[in-house]
C-alpha cells in the first residue's frame, strides 16, 4: 500500500468516525428510534468514485468496527455492519452507471441500509410485523439520502483535481 | 442550478419513491387505530397479552437482562431496560395498532394489536 493511500485512509475513516460520534450524539427519534442522517455516508460515496470499490468497503468495514468498538456495543456493530454491507451493494453498482447522479445512489444507500436493518431486525425478533415500519424508514431514508447526495455532489465536484 | 443538470435524469426515480413512500406512512398514519391489547413476544412467541385499559407494570426477562413494560393511560411504555443503547426507551409511549417497541439484544417486542381486551375477572378495583 502506498504512503498516500494509507494517509487517504487515515483521513477519511477518522473524518467518518466524527460523522458517525456526533449523529450518535443527537438520536433522532421520530416515530423509529435510530433514524439518522447518514452523514458518514458522505465519505463512503466519496471513496467509491475517488477510490475504488475495495477502499470503499475497507473504509466503511474499519469505521463501523471503530465506532462499535468505541460508542457503541456489539449489538449496533453487527446492524452497522448490515446496513453498510447492504447500502455497499447497491450504490456500487449504481456510481459506475453514467446515468446515475450521486444524489440516486445517496437516496439508494440509504433506503437500502434501512431495508437490511429491518430485514435483520426481523430475523433477530422472529417478527415480521416489525416491517409495518418501512414506509417510514423509506420515507426518512430518502429525505436524509437527498441530504447526503447534494453535500457529496458539492464535495465530489470542489475535490475534482484531487487523485489518490 | 447545477444540481439540476447534474441529476435531471434521476429526478423522476427520487421523486417517485419520495411519493411513494410519504404515501404511503401517510396511509398508515391516517388509517391507524387505537389498540386494545399490547402482545409481548419474545423470540418470536407470544409470551403475555396485557389490555391497555387496564394499568400495570411487568418485568420481562430474568437475571440480569430485564425490560420493564409499563401499561398507562391506554398506553404501553417500557420504562426500564438493562441493555446499554436503551433504545426501547426512547421509543417512547405507543398506543396504535401495529406499533411496536422493539429491543433487539433481547429479542423482545411488544406489539400493539387491536380489538376489545379480554373480559377481566370482575375483581373489586
Amino acid at each position: 500500500m502506498k504512503a498516500k493511500k494509507i494517509a487517504a485512509y487515515g483521513i477519511l475513516i477518522a473524518l467518518a468516525m466524527v460523522f458517525s460520534y456526533l449523529e450518535s450524539l443527537v438520536p433522532l427519534s421520530l416515530a423509529v428510534p435510530g433514524v439518522k442522517l447518514g452523514l458518514a455516508n458522505t465519505v463512503t460515496i466519496f471513496a467509491l468514485y475517488r477510490l475504488s470499490f475495495r477502499d470503499a468497503c475497507a473504509i466503511s468495514l474499519i469505521r463501523v468496527v471503530l465506532v462499535g468498538i468505541l460508542f457503541g456495543n456489539i449489538f449496533s456493530l453487527v446492524f452497522s455492519s448490515v446496513g453498510a454491507a447492504v447500502s455497499l451493494a447497491v450504490m456500487f453498482p449504481l456510481s459506475r452507471s453514467a446515468k446515475c447522479g450521486q444524489v440516486l445512489v445517496s437516496v439508494a444507500g440509504g433506503v437500502a441500509h434501512n431495508a437490511g436493518q429491518i430485514i435483520a431486525a426481523i430475523f433477530v425478533t422472529d417478527t415480521y410485523q416489525i416491517a409495518w415500519y418501512f414506509p417510514i424508514l423509506c420515507l426518512t431514508g430518502t429525505l436524509a439520502g437527498i441530504g447526503v447526495g447534494l453535500v457529496s455532489t458539492l464535495i465530489l465536484r470542489q475535490t475534482a483535481q484531487i487523485r489518490f | 442550478m447545477y444540481f439540476l443538470k447534474q441529476h435531471r435524469s434521476t429526478l423522476i426515480p427520487i421523486a417517485a419513491l419520495l411519493l411513494l413512500s410519504a404515501l404511503a406512512t401517510g396511509i398508515l398514519l391516517f388509517l391507524r387505530q387505537p389498540g386494545g391489547k399490547a402482545v409481548v413476544i419474545m423470540g418470536g412467541n407470544t409470551v403475555m397479552t396485557l389490555p391497555l385499559d387496564r394499568d400495570t407494570q411487568v418485568v420481562l426477562g430474568s437475571g440480569k437482562r430485564t425490560n420493564t413494560l409499563t401499561i398507562r393511560d391506554g398506553c404501553a411504555v417500557m420504562t426500564q431496560a438493562s441493555c446499554p443503547d436503551q433504545i426501547c426507551i426512547q421509543r417512547g409511549p405507543i398506543q396504535y395498532q401495529g406499533e411496536t417497541i422493539v429491543c433487539l439484544p433481547d429479542r423482545l417486542v411488544v406489539r400493539i394489536e387491536g380489538g376489545k381486551p379480554p373480559p377481566q375477572d370482575a375483581l373489586p378495583q
